[in-house]
């Protein structure tokens, strides 16, 4: 059985402000992230994955709950148990990379070594060691402000993984970095992984990096988690329209139900030839994504081509459903043309309650804060 | 209204060539987005038209109005070209509110003082930002000032308007709906726009007709979006348009194959012009993975984005990028390391680079 | 209409547009102001009536009383340095980085050392601890039967002490900034790699403020060596001299004639020599190790708990205010009551008598209007010809830019009294046969000299922030280039020139260095007076004066906060 490296039981936290009172940034958060695991928080900016990163590092004290890093105790609120950071054994990478400016590659890597005495052949050879798993080898004497962006980075991951940590905190660590190469950058942190086999915690608000780097993640909104998966499961399964859309382009058609069958909103002539889920109430939202649904040219719902954008892998149709615009998006090979007759097929969508205003209003306020 | 035509421009920063004798028609009415990469002199295209850069050689017209000219000794100064230009990054004067920004350009042209408020009231009406007439842009988001630029451009210029890379400091969701408000303003107003960009989505999704100039500043295909992205007229526009993998076919005895090696064998149809080496180019999800395919390949790397996998796959020592949709039958099923059969659906074919 | 015309008027032309006016104009201004009085200082100290002559200068340098000026004038900058660095070190950590309360309040008291002139400072000290008759060593030496006085300020010691006190901000202000802008994730970081708190501050945080800490600690150096005021008071009645104060000596000695002047002169080459060679070390520490240490999300650092140590260094923090700021300001106001200098400080000897003798006197009083039409004047020109200065060099470009952007900056690096003896060779008849010595608009050209430099600046910065598309912007709607100028990059950079304008106003207010080499009968400045004041002996008066003139500038700081406060808002 696998051991679980990080466990959150209960962890909350909030904060007290003077313009929006008290927020709970992170309420009730209950997490086990098992040994060699790439675990991601994903979530839009305010939901609280920052502050539980920060509060796993020891960064942030807690309002409630307990934190076990490897099996130990690391915060218990109620028996005001707290390690200081430096004792808690984790390799971290910041967004702004947060290398020293003052000290030259080799010393940036060997600080932790250094602090903690090491002997100092060990060190040189341990750094070195560290700066060929970043492809850094040759460049020790040069200073952070010598090197590009994603250099700067692979810095701050040798520093991490130079004293084996067990655990690898990496706070939006691809963000401040083009998109080329974060996708190198991405595979480099695998690969690392495999090699060392720690464990990672990955914060982001991407979606699609998230989904590209992680075995599960948890996808949080507004201080609470909302849902906890792989990410295949999570994007094919989503539990609520929030993650739904947060997880990548959606399509939402809002129905109607009646005499067992499904109507777009708006038109009685023309049913969906979908399957109705048990306990559906009259008004429903579906979900599905723009390239799930086919088109095809004589078969499925009847309707025609709205307009037509090409994009530079794919085109994309807006087709009239109803009273709304369904966006489908094909290969450029699936070529119709505006105004054209056309079919829509669509299998096994999610089911959901119409909009929550509510909820909008509450994220609104948050994001204010 | 007027069209824009360059005749003929050239333009050097001392040594450094940027433009030479290039010439371009942009129709009346009509958004013409001028699309290439960075660096390719298309900034400097603009800054000529503008009059910010005095071009070496050639002629430049807005209609029938000749505004600079090599040869008659014209150029007008900028003031006087009668163009409404938005900026990169905006421009709008802080310290005059959003009406004063709009209302500058028709004072410096003398308009009567009610025709002035008329058309100012009009363009922020165009642009939705009549309720923002007395705020200072500091209070504006980057958003609502372009749209002030714009407004401020209509009302310069119902001729012509320049856009030099209006959006790229906007953030996605708030690009997207620029685009469409330029397009709603454009087919209201009827002006000309000339649209630059190095971002082809973007261009994709606004213009009526495309140019794409190339790295050395030539034009490499002037057209609809729909013939630059079903029809590219050269390799160049393909692999600047998108992602691509790029394949040598050449004859042996008779028959066309892969990377010389007579053992993989291309069964598609090749334009008889090609005669015994082309390249083929195909988009990553052209690729399709087939198992009755005699085209063998073993996936190495398959990233999970949510809509689709992204894979790297090993084609006889080539390193392919196949694009598959999450939603194609039994695409979660191929893992790395699985061998593939692939099949190569709407490639196109050029004449093969030299090594 | 429109059309036809401006086709015919867009027809190339080679005239001499705004652009070239304004460049050729910078350049003839700057070599009258800056490049003849150094030339003319450097032509007088090494020919004589046409010839090289060394003579004089070797006769000068190998003074033994010039050596010990120089030797002194070393001694008390490298210790201002070395003490004022420690304490501005300190002060900002504990402002920017413990958990001490109040520290709004403290920052701004800790501030107050850049409004008022060193040489109050020093007067104020002079009258606490001169040796038997200051009020302090005179209660010290009552209350405990002492035959001599216990302190001395009239000593390098008291110097060091009270440029110390004037000069530590410098430090404190570059530290405590570059605290704030650092991203705190460095910090972190190194918690992650282990290191305990005490470990962070000594190898990463000092490290990174470094650059900070040595631009700070080169400006005190740069500016020690200059400082006229506090040595002339505190050094004089000792004859305790430094190359200022010995060139001021020479000069005043000779009542004005041009032999005193070459002396001077001569004297002037040694201190610009060592004041260069502070500036090349500064070039050289400032370019090696400037690093960016402004990235990142903005968060708030976590700041260190002080527990015990808390009360007591705030306690500590506060008596320094107390000290420094506090002290010698209410001791000038409590002169300034006393009848006449050596009563007690109590109440039956205060009276407004010293105030009612102030305001009596036209000397006075055109001392205080002199200053005000100097500063004003100073302000508004240098402010116009910082703009146009500023735009030449940042938007025209000329060839030569380089040199415009060097020479506007370079008085500033020349000590006052040097640039007072340039001034005066320069204007005695050298430039177009105008003798301008003992006017008061002799003054006013040394003060365009020293401080057009903080309009250019000024302007620089701001003319760096208004992109030239907003300009090009403007030419696209129709604004020829002249109405861009005026509607658009003019109002833009108007509030950098307000304070363009009260960065000369405040200190020209207040200058002493300068002034007291240029003064004739008809021109003493404030600060002139004050000094002449106390020089005759009348203390209470001049203190009476002192406060005038801090009154004065708290009243213009105020209106300089006001205005600068109010635009933020907009």
């Amino acid at each position: 059985m696998e051991k679980n490296q990080v466990v959150l039981r209960h962890v909350t936290k909030r904060f007290t402000t003077r313009t929006m009172g008290t927020v709970t940034a992170v309420d009730d958060f209950n997490l086990e992230i098992k040994e060699g695991e790439c675990f991601s928080f994903l979530g839009p900016s305010g939901c609280g994955k920052t502050t539980t990163l920060r509060m796993i590092a020891g960064f942030e004290d807690l309002s409630e709950g307990e934190i076990e890093l490897c099996g130990r105790p690391v915060s218990i609120k109620s028996k005001n148990l707290y390690i200081p950071p430096e004792e808690r054994d984790l390799g971290m990478v910041f967004q702004a990379f947060a290398v020293w400016p003052h000290m030259n590659i080799f010393d940036n890597v060997a600080f932790p070594l250094k602090i903690r005495k090491t002997p100092k052949r060990e060190i040189e050879a341990r750094v070195k060691e560290a700066l060929k798993h970043c492809s850094l080898d040759g460049l020790e004497k040069l200073y952070p402000s010598e090197l590009s962006g994603g250099q700067q980075q692979r810095i701050a991951l040798a520093r991490a993984i130079v004293t084996n940590p067990k655990v690898m905190l990496l706070d939006e660590p691809l963000s401040n970095l083009d998109p080329k190469l974060r996708e190198t950058m991405r595979f480099e942190i695998k690969e690392l992984q495999r090699q060392f086999g720690f464990t990672i915690i990955f914060v982001t608000h991407d979606q699609s990096e998230a989904m590209a780097i992680s075995d599960r993640m948890m996808v949080c909104d507004m201080g609470k988690i909302m849902q906890i998966d792989t990410p295949e499961n999570l994007y094919r399964k989503p539990n609520s329209r929030f993650v739904h859309n947060f997880l990548g382009e959606s399509t939402f058609i809002n129905v109607v139900l009646k005499d067992g069958k499904v109507f777009p909103k708006g038109d009685n002539s023309q049913a969906i030839d979908i399957e109705i889920p048990a306990g559906a109430e009259k008004e429903m939202v579906i979900a599905t994504r723009p390239n799930a649904i086919k088109l095809t040219k004589n078969s499925g719902f009847m309707t025609h081509i709205e307009k037509r954008i090409f994009l530079t892998d794919k085109t994309e149709y807006l087709v009239q459903v109803g009273e709304q615009l369904v966006k489908i998006q094909t290969p450029h090979r699936v070529v119709f043309a505006p105004g054209e007759t056309c079919g829509i097929e669509i299998t096994s969508p999610g089911w959901y309650p119409p909009e929550d205003k509510e909820t909008e209003a509450e994220r609104a306020r948050r994001q204010r804060f | 209204m007027a069209g824009i035509r360059f005749i003929n421009v050239s333009f050097a920063y001392g040594d450094k060539k940027i433009l030479e004798n290039f010439s371009l028609d942009v129709e009346d009415s009509q958004i013409m987005c001028l699309l290439g990469p960075s660096g390719c002199g298309k900034t400097t295209l603009m800054r000529c038209l503008i009059g910010l850069n005095k071009p070496s050689t050639g002629e430049i017209y807005v209609g029938d109005r000749c505004v600079f000219s090599k040869d008659k000794r014209i150029n007008i100064p900028p003031e006087r070209r009668g163009i409404g230009v938005v900026f990169q990054d905006y421009a709008v004067w802080p310290h005059m509110t959003v009406f004063e920004n709009v209302c500058y350009p028709m004072k410096k042209h003398k308009l009567p003082k009610d025709e002035i408020e008329k058309k100012a009231r009009y363009a922020l009406e165009q642009v939705r930002m009549s309720d923002y007439a007395p705020y200072l842009p500091s209070q504006l988001s980057g958003g609502q000032q372009q749209r002030v630029a714009i407004a401020r451009a209509l009302v310069s210029s119902d001729e012509v308007i320049v856009m030099d890379e209006p959006i790229t400091n906007l953030d996605a969701k708030l690009r997207e709906e620029m685009l469409l408000e330029i397009r709603q303003i454009q087919k209201n107003i009827g002006t000309t726009i000339l649209y630059i960009t190095h971002d082809q989505e973007a261009s994709l999704q606004l213009c009526d007709k495309m140019a794409i100039m190339d790295s050395e500043g030539v034009l490499s295909q002037l057209g609809t979006d729909e013939d630059i992205i079903l029809r590219p007229a050269n390799r160049f526009v393909f692999e600047f348009i998108g992602v691509s993998n790029f394949f040598k076919l050449s004859k042996k005895s008779g028959v066309w194959c892969f990377h010389d090696n007579e053992n993989i064998k291309f069964d598609g149809a090749i334009p008889d012009e090609y005669s015994s080496v082309v390249d083929m180019g195909v988009r990553p999800n052209d690729i399709v993975f087939d198992k009755n395919s005699n085209i063998r390949a073993t996936v190495r790397r398959s990233v999970f984005l949510g809509s689709e996998y992204n894979m790297f796959v090993d084609f006889d020592g080539q390193e392919v990028r196949v694009q598959r949709s999450t939603f194609d039958d039994g695409a979660g099923d191929i893992k790395e390391g699985s061998e593939v059969g692939i099949k190569f659906l709407n490639p196109v074919f050029y004449n093969a680079k030299e090594a | 209409m429109r059309k036809a015309s401006s086709d015919i008027a867009a027809m190339e032309g080679r005239r001499l547009g705004l652009d070239g006016i304004m460049t050729i104009l910078s350049f003839i201004l700057l070599f009258i102001i800056v490049v003849i009085p150094i030339f003319m200082i450097v032509y007088n100290a090494f020919f004589y009536q046409g010839k090289f002559d060394l003579t004089l200068f070797s006769s000068v340098i190998f003074d033994k009383e010039n050596l010990k000026a120089m030797g002194n004038t070393i001694i008390i900058a490298v210790a201002v340095t070395i003490f004022g660095t420690i304490m501005g070190l300190f002060y900002a950590w504990l402002l920017g980085r413990s958990d001490i309360p109040a520290k709004g309040f403290m920052r701004a008291l800790f501030t107050i050392p850049y409004m008022f002139p060193p040489f109050f400072g020093a007067m104020a000290w002079d009258l606490l601890f001169s040796g038997r008759a200051g009020y302090i060593n005179r209660w010290l030496m009552s209350t405990f039967h002492l035959r001599t006085a216990p302190v001395n300020i009239n000593s390098l010691g008291g110097i060091i002490f009270v440029e110390c006190s004037y000069y530590f901000p410098f430090v404190f202000m570059q530290v405590v900034s570059a605290l704030e802008r650092m991203d705190p994730t460095l910090e972190e970081s190194a918690r992650i790699a282990g290191a305990r708190q005490s470990q962070v501050i000594w190898k990463i945080t000092l490290p990174l403020v470094k650059p900070a800490i040595s631009a700070g600690a080169l400006l005190i150096l740069i500016s020690s060596l200059a400082h006229f005021g506090v040595p002339s008071i505190l050094g004089f009645s000792k004859n305790i001299y430094t190359l200022p104060t010995m060139i001021y000596a020479l000069i005043n000695k000779s009542g004005g004639s041009f032999d005193g002047i070459r002396q001077g002169t001569a004297l002037s080459i040694l201190l610009v020599a060592v004041v260069a060679i502070a500036l090349v070390i500064q070039k050289k520490v400032l370019s090696s190790g400037s690093y960016d240490i402004i990235k990142g999300k903005s968060m708030r650092p976590t700041l260190i708990k002080l527990r015990g140590a808390k009360y007591p260094l705030l306690f500590l923090a506060c008596l320094t205010l107390l000290i420094i700021v506090i002290v010698p300001l209410v001791m000038i106001f409590l002169v300034a009551l006393v009848k006449a200098y050596g009563l007690p400080l109590v109440w039956k000897n205060f009276s407004f008598s010293n105030y009612q003798k102030v305001f009596a006197s036209t000397a006075t009083m055109d001392s205080i209007k002199n200053s005000l039409l100097l500063s004003i004047t100073a302000g508004i020109v240098c402010m116009f010809l910082g703009v146009m200065i500023a735009y030449v060099v940042n938007r025209i470009k000329p060839k030569g830019k380089n040199v415009l952007e060097i020479l506007s900056i370079l008085p500033y690096s020349i000590p006052g009294t040097v640039l007072a003896i340039g001034v005066i060779l320069s204007w005695s008849g050298a430039i177009f046969k105008i003798t301008l010595y003992n006017t008061i608009w002799i003054i006013l050209v040394a003060y365009m000299a020293r401080y057009l430099s903080f309009s250019m600046k000024s302007a620089s910065a701001s003319l760096q922030q208004v992109n030239s598309s907003l300009e090009e912007a403007s030419r696209a709607c129709g604004a020829t280039h002249t109405e861009s100028l005026r509607d658009i990059t003019l109002p833009l950079i108007k509030p950098a020139m307000v304070s363009g304008f009260f960065l000369i106003f405040l200190p020209a207010m207040r200058e002493l260095t300068t002034s007291i080499l240029l003064y004739g009968p008809y021109s003493r400045t404030l600060g002139v007076q004050i000094f002449a004041l106390r020089d005759a002996g009348m203390i209470p008066q001049a203190a009476a004066l002192a406060s005038v003139a801090i009154v004065l500038i708290i009243i213009c700081n105020a209106i300089v906060t006001w205005i600068t406060k109010d635009r933020k808002g907009a």
